[in-house]
């Protein structure tokens, strides 16, 4: 049997003692039925009856207010359900969205005319749902202040909600009952309190923020019950205690604590985040060692400017980078260990042919490693060409798995960002990495005990100990250094 | 004009009153404001129709907003980007893919489209009456215009071309509805843009949308340009809803005069809004992988792979790598830069043949091709 309540079109507190006028009448009845045939422990809300029931159970058994989908306007009477924003048990403050239904290239967002709980949602994503008949049931808490409890005294009630209704210049201020209430006890206007809840709506916090900055630290009595009691005084004065020489008679202040309503965030592990995990779990399976050095640029930060001009009037932008990796090839060449990978026992050793020399690269979502296909076979502009196709795609998300994967050495720039040295990660299943701090010009002393301007770079190598000496890499790491420190030696063995 | 609000916020923020400073601008404004964007940006403007929409009273006030955006792709609340526009084609261009919060369809913004929001309170909604504002401003400018509204809520010019499309936003006490307006478009990125290679092998109850021949203004009449009409829908809108103030140019980036727009900016470009709130919908097609035929059947849930199924001819995979590849798909975006980087880190830590590694490259390629 329900309630015929009607959806009336008025003042919003009206509607609202009409409600809960007949549905009062209802509670009292069915409450002492209620309780005549209450069982621990056994609920039988069937599925599909339509008429409420009341049980005692651990939330404050309130009325179940039957929440009926009002009138959209233009004369629709039937919308499209398309999503939920709640399930049954959530728990719903008076304003916030329930769901959302679309009618004719117009979404309506409905919002709940209660606090309370969600017991029963009438309809499927996807169903029609008729205006007048139910959407939600929404258990109400018992003594809240709308409740069918003030409904003896009515016409006191009304005034109380006008006067904390507030609406200052036409601009109605959000908050449920219980917040006005707190306002209202303590003389504050709404209006003048800063609104940090969802569609601008007053939380209870807000309130307490608005007391603490406006009264300083001493809060009025009523507060005392909200707050966390003051740390008790610590020694507890008996009758027989020695008298003590403080004057009892002033009162400690009690320093308002600012409400911190930050929450933790917990959320699975997805997507790159997934991707990054899987990657780094199995590098840890890599005994790593490392060796640091630093390069003297000058030179080739001599050469890169000559080389600009002619390399912008081609279209291309020429970075470090390139020279970069064609000095780690020519290294490869004479050090195939550090391209090499070991299999999964550790049975085998494969030398890849290929150089393909992977860049670890910054985006929006974190770290890709996209590699440059076959360095040993691509001039310095060659490989400029490439790195400035992988940075474009890499920006626009556009990077395919085949860009990501056959990497078989790889080199960071993180000092693009910053640093100087670093410990970086090996990436499976290759077996060497290079770290790029960032170039400093610093003083250095040139061969003949000048102090000269250098253009520093320091570079931090990480290396799979199993298969790889630090002696190898050490020399690995001069030749690739004597090569950028000299470039005209790279001309020598460009291959 | 801003720099009048700025004075007033100074004054504002000296007694400590925190209220919005636009919205207390608004109150001495009285009943009928129009406001001009100052960005083309399409995140920014809908975050200024939501911040308009949940912070400015509009119990007893008329707002139009006019906005113009570089090109986007607009999907309405409820629909399926994947089967609504070319996907792949908007990742070459950088053209962007927005959600808003209203209904309707799918339509492509170049700076060439005039925007327009009609804010009311829930009670003063009224679509036709706000067509009628444009219809009629239109025909203030070309008396011999033929454009009429139809039931639809489209605007159509000479009772076949589709020049203006229509969606509506209510909430608990106000409303919006803000239509399209093809002054200069382009036309043939609209119509390739507009289409989808995968809508055929996609189930799902997402709204579609209904395509209709569309047409420029200005192919009609070249002094129709996007400012000319701007300001004829303007004055039509003062005179239809009865105030004189002069249009007011916003800077929807300014987040002391309205706080809180740059989280409403933030909120709606994120992956979790525009691709997220897709309903739930199935992908079912057979792609040629390789030279051998693939089929792929996957349920996408919030924009995330629900399930996977990929049926492969016998012996051309091992069953068990089709089965890890398959799980490592699950929970993952329906996104071709996601799956290629999944499928980057299983291919390094699973030591595979170099065969069998081409193999999942291709299936890669063929699952990514419908994302």
């Amino acid at each position: 049997m329900m309630a015929a309540v009607i959806t009336v079109r008025g003042p919003f507190s009206f509607v609202r003692r009409l409600v809960s006028a007949r549905l009062h009448k209802h509670c009292c009845s069915r409450v002492q039925a209620a309780c005549l045939a209450y069982r621990p422990h056994s609920y039988s809300l069937t599925a599909g009856q339509q008429h409420r029931f009341f049980r005692t159970s651990y939330a404050a058994a309130g009325p179940i207010m039957q929440f009926k989908l009002s009138d959209i306007g233009e004369g629709i009477m039937e919308v499209t359900v398309k999503e939920w924003y709640v399930k049954v048990g959530d728990k719903v403050s008076q304003f916030d969205s329930i769901c959302e239904v679309q009618s004719d290239k117009a979404s309506v967002t409905i919002t709940s005319r209660y606090d309370g709980i969600i017991r029963k949602l009438y309809y499927d994503i996807d169903s029609i749902a008729h205006v007048g008949k139910p959407l939600v049931d929404i258990e109400t808490e018992a003594g809240q202040v709308e409740g069918p409890q003030e409904d003896v005294v009515e016409t006191p009630a009304m005034s109380q909600e006008d006067h904390t209704h507030q609406e200052i210049k036409g601009h109605k201020t959000q908050a449920t009952p219980a917040v006005r209430r707190l306002a209202t006890e303590n003389n504050i206007k709404l209006s003048e309190v800063v609104a940090t809840g969802k569609d601008g709506r007053i939380l209870k916090e807000d309130i307490l923020n608005f007391i603490a900055r406006q009264t300083g630290a001493i809060l009025p009595p009523a507060f005392q019950e909200i707050r966390p009691p003051p740390p008790a005084p610590a020694v507890p004065s008996t009758p027989a205690a020695k008298p003590k020489t403080t004057a009892p008679s002033i009162p400690t202040p009690v320093v308002a604590k600012p409400v911190f309503t930050g929450k933790d965030h917990t959320e699975p592990v997805k997507g790159f985040q997934k991707a990054m995990v899987k990657t780094m779990s199995s590098a840890l399976k890599i005994p790593h060692f490392g060796y640091c050095d630093e390069v003297d640029l000058t030179q080739l930060v001599r050469l890169r400017s000559e080389l600009k001009r002619l390399s912008e009037s081609r279209g291309m932008k020429l970075s470090y980078m390139p020279f970069f990796m064609k000095a780690a090839s020519l290294g490869l060449l004479h050090f195939p260990v550090l391209n090499a990978s070991l299999d999964e026992n550790c049975t085998n050793i494969t030398y890849k042919a290929a150089h393909n020399i992977g860049l670890a690269m910054d985006t929006t979502q974190g770290l890709l490693v996209p590699n440059v296909k076959n360095v040993q076979m691509l001039s310095i502009f060659e490989i400029a060409v490439e790195l400035n196709r992988l940075q474009t795609l890499g920006a626009s998300g556009q990077l395919g798995a085949s860009d990501l994967t056959g990497g078989t050495f790889t080199l960071s720039n993180i000092g693009s960002i910053g640093g100087t040295y670093a410990k970086p990660v090996i990436l499976p299943p290759e077996v060497a990495i290079g770290a790029l701090g960032k170039m400093q010009v610093l003083p250095r002393f040139n061969s003949k005990g000048d102090l000269v301007k250098a253009h520093i770079m320091n570079v931090s190598w990480s290396a799979d100990h199993r298969i790889i000496d630090g002696a190898t890499m050490c020399r690995f790491s001069n030749m690739w250094r004597s090569y950028l420190e000299n470039p005209a030696s790279m001309v020598l063995d460009l291959k | 004009m801003i720099l009048r609000v700025s004075d007033r916020a100074c004054v504002i923020s000296r007694s400590v009153r925190l209220k919005s400073t636009l919205t207390s601008f608004f109150d001495e404004m009285g009943k009928g404001i129009i406001i001009k964007s100052a960005s083309t940006g399409i995140f920014e403007n809908l975050a200024l129709e939501d911040w308009i929409h949940d912070h400015v009273d509009l119990q007893n006030r008329n707002i139009l907003l006019l906005w113009r955006n570089s090109p986007a792709v607009v999907i309405g609340r409820h629909q399926n980007p994947w089967q609504e526009c070319n996907l792949p084609l908007m990742r070459r261009l950088g053209i962007p893919l927005a959600r808003r919060r209203s209904g309707g369809g799918t339509v492509f913004h170049d700076i060439g489209n005039i925007n327009m929001t009609f804010f009311t309170s829930k009670k003063k909604y009224n679509r036709h009456r706000n067509l009628t504002v444009v219809t009629n401003a239109l025909k203030e400018l070309r008396p011999n215009l033929d454009v009429n509204s139809t039931d639809r809520f489209d605007i159509l010019l000479n009772g076949h071309y589709k020049i203006s499309g229509t969606a509506a936003k209510l909430g608990r006490t106000a409303a919006y509805h803000h239509c399209t307006l093809l002054c200069s478009v382009d036309r043939s990125l609209l119509s390739s843009v507009l289409k989808s290679n995968n809508s055929q092998v996609i189930k799902s109850n997402a709204t579609p949308s209904v395509p209709s021949p569309v047409k420029n203004l200005l192919d009609l009449d070249p002094s129709l340009d996007t400012d000319t009409v701007m300001e004829a829908i303007a004055s039509q809108y003062k005179k239809e809803f009865g105030f004189a103030t002069p249009v007011i140019t916003v800077d929807p980036t300014h987040e002391s005069l309205m706080p809180g727009v740059h989280k409403m900016t933030q909120d709606v470009l994120t992956w979790e809004w525009v691709y997220g709130k897709t309903p739930k919908f199935s992908v079912c097609t057979s792609l040629v992988v390789d030279g051998v035929n693939i089929t792929l059947d996957m349920d996408i849930k919030n924009g995330k792979v629900d399930r996977c199924d990929i049926g492969i001819p016998d012996g051309w995979l091992p069953l068990e790598i089709v089965n890890e590849f398959t799980s490592k798909l699950n929970g993952s975006r329906c996104c071709p830069r996601e799956t290629a980087v999944l499928v980057a880190a299983f291919i390094r830590t699973n030591s595979l043949a170099a065969d069998i590694a081409e193999k999942i490259h291709r299936l890669c390629e063929g699952v990514t091709s419908v994302m």
